[in-house]
């Protein structure tokens, strides 16, 4: 049996003696589209960051790709895809196709020129994202849904088998919220790319996604999101307190337009 | 004006450390302002001042410091000055700004407290503090290839991570590069690039040679490698221009080459300004 490719077993952790995150075990097979889903501040960014490895749990054990976290050296098959808003310098006088190069920073290694060979994978990713035709534009010329897609470009040029991605409609304008979530189901379909990811678009996501796991300091549910109606409605109401209707209809068979 | 150049040798000192810096010190920069450290650079240069003027005050004093280049004290107070910085701001984590004031006053005061100790170097100062064509020893242009060899060594080394930390240092951090410690060289670097250009451009004056021509190369680059190679024309041009118009003019370089750079800045905002004017007057 193949390992699965994230495996949180009973973590916890704590931050400044609160705690964030309580008792969590969560396995993300490959194949996965994972959305973890939680109100603000139930931990779902802090989750992320473990998987990555950027933050040591307080208690429990990671394995990736079925190495203990603290002995896992490929960090590259792990992609990651940042909140837009909050990272990165907007008016930096760099090109598409230079940001997607530095995807392969972490690959490439120390002391090391990114060989030139790359530009036919920097094209691919480009491609795969639908922005292939913006390679020699400024970043500061894209607008926030294109610039993030450039960032989920500079992700898999890596070419990583798991790509996380933090909020990463926050900022796009909401007429191009969809088409982000198809080029994302379809990464995961044609090119089986593992995904997880951290949203607050609930509705529109369901349709893509296969699994759910639902936040707040500890998971209230996770499987595959056609089961997400077992949840009781006290369940729902000690995962999301008093907004559960926004989020009633996940796991039926609604048509979103 | 050439045939000079060849035959004084103080001259030929001058222009090979100007060409030199007109380099290093744009290409520095362009990371500099990219990181938004641009007055740590200025905070870095007045610490030199410290570290020269000490080494001038106790040359008069100590006959061990009478044989040492004042450079070499200007280069230890920039880099203590550089971890200093690092260390205060880490200190104050949400005012991470206020290091800048703090190094930079102390720099001077320390300065301020050799100089009128030591009362008889004005002349030696004033090159020290405006830059100067006559001043470049044998030993200082030694000193000035040295550090580029550095830098230049460092930027091949780690361009692609600088590139990615400048750009976005939490996707940096994320992918799991040494953030803190190429930071740390970096800051090292810098300071090594500032003492090293002080000789020709003056302590007050550094920081506009590593910021002035990048600005100018922000509006015309099209690329992040375009940016680079565009200030360090900018650098030379002013470099060049400068040194020339302050022997011609008996002038301090600092000024000429400074004044020089900020023209070639004003320049390229008009040029800017009139092809973005007329494209939309093409597209209506």
């Amino acid at each position: 049996m193949i390992a699965p490719l994230i495996e949180i077993d009973n973590i916890s952790f704590e931050y400044e003696q609160t705690k964030a995150l309580e008792d969590i075990s969560l396995a993300v097979e490959e194949g996965d589209f994972l959305a973890i889903l939680g109100p603000n501040g139930s931990g779902k960014s802090t989750l992320l960051k473990i998987m990555l490895g950027l933050i040591k749990p307080t208690k429990g054990a990671i394995r990736l790709f079925g190495v203990d976290a603290k002995n896992f050296r490929n960090r590259e098959w792990i992609g990651y895809v940042s909140q837009k808003s909050n990272s990165f310098n907007s008016g930096f006088p760099a090109t598409v196709a230079e940001v997607v190069t530095g995807g392969l920073v972490k690959k490439t290694g120390l002391f090391r020129r990114i060989p030139k060979t790359e530009k036919a994978n920097v094209k691919e990713a480009l491609e795969a994202v639908g922005m292939e035709g913006f390679m020699e534009n400024r970043m500061s010329e894209l607008s926030g849904g294109q610039q993030q897609r450039v960032f989920i470009a500079r992700a898999l040029v890596a070419k990583p088998k798991v790509l996380i991605l933090d909020e990463p409609t926050v900022g796009i304008d909401h007429r191009n919220v969809q088409s982000f979530y198809n080029m994302l189901a379809s990464l995961n379909r044609d090119k089986d790319i593992t995904l997880i990811l951290v949203t607050h678009d609930v509705d529109t996501v369901t349709d893509r996604i296969t699994h759910v796991a639902c936040l707040n300091q500890t998971i209230h549910f996770h499987g595959f999101k056609d089961q997400l109606h077992t949840m009781s409605d006290e369940q729902r109401e000690a995962w999301y307190g008093h907004s559960v209707r926004k989020i009633h209809h996940i796991g039926g068979s609604h048509s979103y337009d | 004006m050439i045939e000079a150049i060849f035959s004084y040798e103080f001259l030929q000192n001058a222009f090979a450390a100007g060409l030199i810096i007109g380099v290093i010190a744009p290409l520095l920069g362009v990371f500099i302002v990219v990181r938004r450290l641009s007055l740590i650079a200025d905070a870095l240069s007045h610490v030199t001042l410290a570290g020269i003027a000490g080494s001038l005050y106790l040359s008069q004093s100590v006959a061990a410091f009478a044989m040492l280049n004042p450079l070499f004290l200007g280069i230890a107070a920039s880099v203590a000055g550089s971890v200093l910085i690092e260390r205060l701001r880490s200190l104050y984590k949400h005012y991470e700004e206020l290091a800048i004031p703090i190094i930079l006053s102390a720099g001077i005061g320390f300065g301020a407290i050799f100089i009128s100790l030591a009362e008889g170097f004005s002349t030696d100062l004033f090159g020290y503090l405006f830059g100067s064509v006559s001043a470049v020893s044998r030993e200082d242009l030694g000193i000035v290839a040295g550090i580029a060899i550095i830098v230049l060594a460092f930027i091949r080394l780690f361009f692609k991570e600088l590139f990615i930390l400048s750009f976005d240092d939490e996707y940096a951090k994320a992918s799991g590069l040494p953030a803190k410690w190429i930071h740390f060289l970096f800051m090292i670097v810098t300071a090594l690039v500032i003492a090293g250009s002080m000789r020709i451009v003056g302590i007050l004056l550094v920081s506009s040679l590593m910021t002035i021509p990048v600005a100018a190369a922000m509006r015309m680059g099209k690329s992040f490698k375009g940016t680079i190679i565009l200030s360090v024309i900018f650098g030379e041009v002013s470099v060049l221009t400068g040194l020339i118009t302050a022997f011609y003019f008996n002038l301090a370089p600092g000024g000429t080459i400074v004044v020089t750079s900020i023209l070639l800045l004003l320049l390229v905002i008009c040029y800017k300004k009139i092809t973005v004017s007329m494209k939309k007057g093409a597209v209506a």
